[in-house]
């Protein structure tokens, strides 16, 4: 079977995120990357799907040159191949709509039987990209996944809803999002990382696809949440349970 | 401007996000907001539509459409927005809605703007506040041109309703085959009868490592059930195997925000607090007055869970006896 895996670098989760000058990114000094949790599942599944059987799992991104980083994890991981379109622009000028399109022409004559998205990227948090591709590529989809089983052309796939879990069948082939509870995701050995090192990245430019660039979704303006009111410190239950009931009548 | 909104129900009644994306039509002023009532065995909501601002109600009924599958409900929808030619549709950022809206986006290649927390018209185009960064950041988007949005639940407020008000109600004639759904739900298995999910609880009572085993939760269970709330867990919980994943609350869990989070023995890691920092109130209860958890509450007290959870149990309960 051969699968893709959609992956994106973003700031590491303890990142304290300030806004740049420009008002419209944050700063990106002294940040730390990671691959995107969510895409680590993505990635985990894929390759224990390879091991289950034969064929290829690739990691693709869209992202700037330093996103590379990311798909040497993947590598690293145990993918045998990767594609990185290297979009070079401003990250806030680049919304959804347009990579998912940049990633469907990417993979535009590519042989493949699944394609795994993470359920979101850490950073934008736009749960957008798994639903569009699967849409370009014109495959089923089943998003938020906890539970795969695949047989032959034939798969079965448990997916969260609020309140419980949907049990969705569908064919090969289909996209993938996955979500915390489908794995557990490995850490790159060293022989792995030794071997990314040396394998080839595709390279694809953004600008050279034939996508239009122009964002849909403008970023106008990034800013920092407004802070909460200081709290309180209360000293009894007593008191908390009557702040609960007259000062923020919750109960 | 003309408002498609994407109802959503449950168990045959609409979910209190279909009234809040009605509130949120209504304010944006739609000369016609049309709501789009979809699955079987829906109709009956349809007045309700009416009375909290729908002005049309499209009630799409069929078998195909009794569980929510990405291809079907997709066609339908796609069939309405041809029809009705909307300016904006709006979704529920739930589970569904976060798989359907990007499809449409998509097939209808137009933008979507995900996970709003706030949305208005500023008279060319559609503007809305968004967060990113796990909450660390609010980014203010806008989209020209045709617009999809979904909304975070439990963030709008809803509008009184007006029960002399009524949609006109008219029923859409469903073009779907069995061949059309290619992702096919075969069994819905649901949480425990009548479990609130964490996710749209209006309080959440979370419980963390602090709690020293799962045999001990069944104190954050009680109070949620005094409060009538849902019980969280954070990854550390989870990850140790006490609590089911779908109770995570985090970066890498369910993003909440009730009118209340109460926080019992957790820490308050950046990850969890990304996950609830927009509750309207949150306390903590923690042994640590250092813990980073007080940082975020309205109300904090130090102090030890095993003694403390079952007398605020039962306090919580005599004050709702002497409610009644
Ligand atoms: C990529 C990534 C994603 C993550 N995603 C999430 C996520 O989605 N959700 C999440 O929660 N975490 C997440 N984490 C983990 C997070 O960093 C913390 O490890 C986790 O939240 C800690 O859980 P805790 O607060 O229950 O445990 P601890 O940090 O161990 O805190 C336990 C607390 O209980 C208090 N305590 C102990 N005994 C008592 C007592 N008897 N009475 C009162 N208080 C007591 C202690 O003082 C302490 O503050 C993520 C981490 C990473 C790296
Ligand atoms: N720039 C990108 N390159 C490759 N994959 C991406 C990119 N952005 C998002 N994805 C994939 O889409 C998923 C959902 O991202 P998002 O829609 O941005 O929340 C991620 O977990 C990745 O699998």
């Amino acid at each position: 079977m051969d699968i893709i895996v959609c992956i994106k670098q973003v700031p590491d989760t303890t990142t304290v995120i300030q806004i740049d000058p420009s008002g419209k990114d944050i700063v990106r000094d002294g940040i730390t990357y990671i691959v995107s949790p969510y895409d680590e599942f993505a990635i985990e599944e894929a390759l224990k799907l390879k091991e289950a059987g034969d064929g290829t799992v690739t990691v693709l991104t869209v992202g700037p040159e330093s996103a590379k980083e990311a798909l040497r994890t993947g590598l690293a991981m145990g993918a045998d191949e990767a594609i990185h379109v290297v979009y070079e622009g401003a990250p806030s000028q680049l919304d959804s709509l347009t990579t998912a399109k940049l990633i469907a022409k990417a993979l535009e004559g590519k042989k493949y039987d699944l394609v795994f998205c993470g359920r979101q990227a850490i950073d934008d948090d736009a749960l957008q990209i798994g639903s569009l591709v699967a849409e370009f590529l014109n495959v089923p989809q089943i998003s938020l996944v906890i539970k795969l089983e695949i047989n032959g052309e034939q798969i079965k796939a448990s997916r969260t809803i609020e309140g419980g879990t949907q049990v969705v069948e569908s064919r090969l082939p289909a996209l993938i999002t996955a979500q915390k509870g489908l794995n557990e995701p490995r850490y790159p050995s060293m022989k792995g990382i030794l071997k990314a090192r040396k394998k080839e990245i595709t390279e694809l430019k953004a600008a050279e696809l034939g996508v239009d660039l122009t964002p849909r979704v403008v970023l106008e303006e990034l800013r920092l949440p407004p802070a909460r009111p200081a709290g309180k410190i209360v000293g009894s239950v007593a008191e908390l349970v009557k702040a609960l009931h007259e000062e923020i009548k919750v109960i | 401007m003309n408002i498609l909104v994407i109802a959503e129900t449950k168990d045959g009644t609409l979910r209190k996000t279909s009234l809040e994306m009605l509130s949120q039509a209504k304010a944006l002023n739609g000369s016609s907001i049309t709501a789009a009532l979809i699955g079987k065995g829906v109709a009956g909501q349809a007045a309700r539509l009416g009375h909290y601002g729908a002005h049309k109600v499209l009630v799409a009924e069929h078998d195909l459409l009794e569980h929510y599958t990405t291809d079907g409900y997709t066609k339908v929808i796609k069939d309405m927005v041809d029809q009705i030619q909307p300016d904006l549709v709006l979704f529920a950022a739930s589970s569904n809605g976060k798989d359907l809206a990007p499809r449409l986006s998509a097939r209808l290649d137009a933008g979507l703007i995900s996970d709003a927390i706030e949305l208005s018209h500023d008279g060319s185009k559609f503007v809305a506040v968004r967060p990113m960064y796990a909450g660390k950041a609010y980014a203010k988007v806008s989209i020209q041109g045709k617009a999809l949005v979904s909304l975070r639940p439990n963030v709008t407020p809803v509008a009184a309703p007006d029960e002399s008000r009524s949609a006109e109600v008219m029923s859409f004639a469903v073009n779907l085959s069995d061949a059309d759904i290619r992702a096919k739900v075969v069994s819905v298995e649901k949480a425990d009868a009548g479990k609130l999910d964490v996710a749209e609880a209006d309080i959440v009572v979370t419980g963390g490592r602090g709690f020293k085993g799962p045999e001990n939760f069944h104190l954050v269970e009680a109070l949620a059930n005094a409060m009538g709330g849902a019980v969280g867990a954070s990854r550390a919980v989870v990850d140790a195997g006490w609590r089911p994943h779908g109770e995570q609350v985090g970066q890498t869990g369910k993003t909440v925000s009730p009118t209340l989070y109460v926080a019992c023995a957790v820490s308050g890691a950046m990850q969890h607090l990304a996950g609830m920092s927009s509750s309207k109130n949150i306390v903590a209860i923690n042994t640590d007055p250092d813990a980073p958890i007080f940082k975020a509450a309205t109300y904090g007290l130090v102090g030890d869970v095993f003694e403390i959870l079952p007398q605020l149990t039962e306090a919580v309960k005599q004050i709702k006896a002497s409610n009644n």
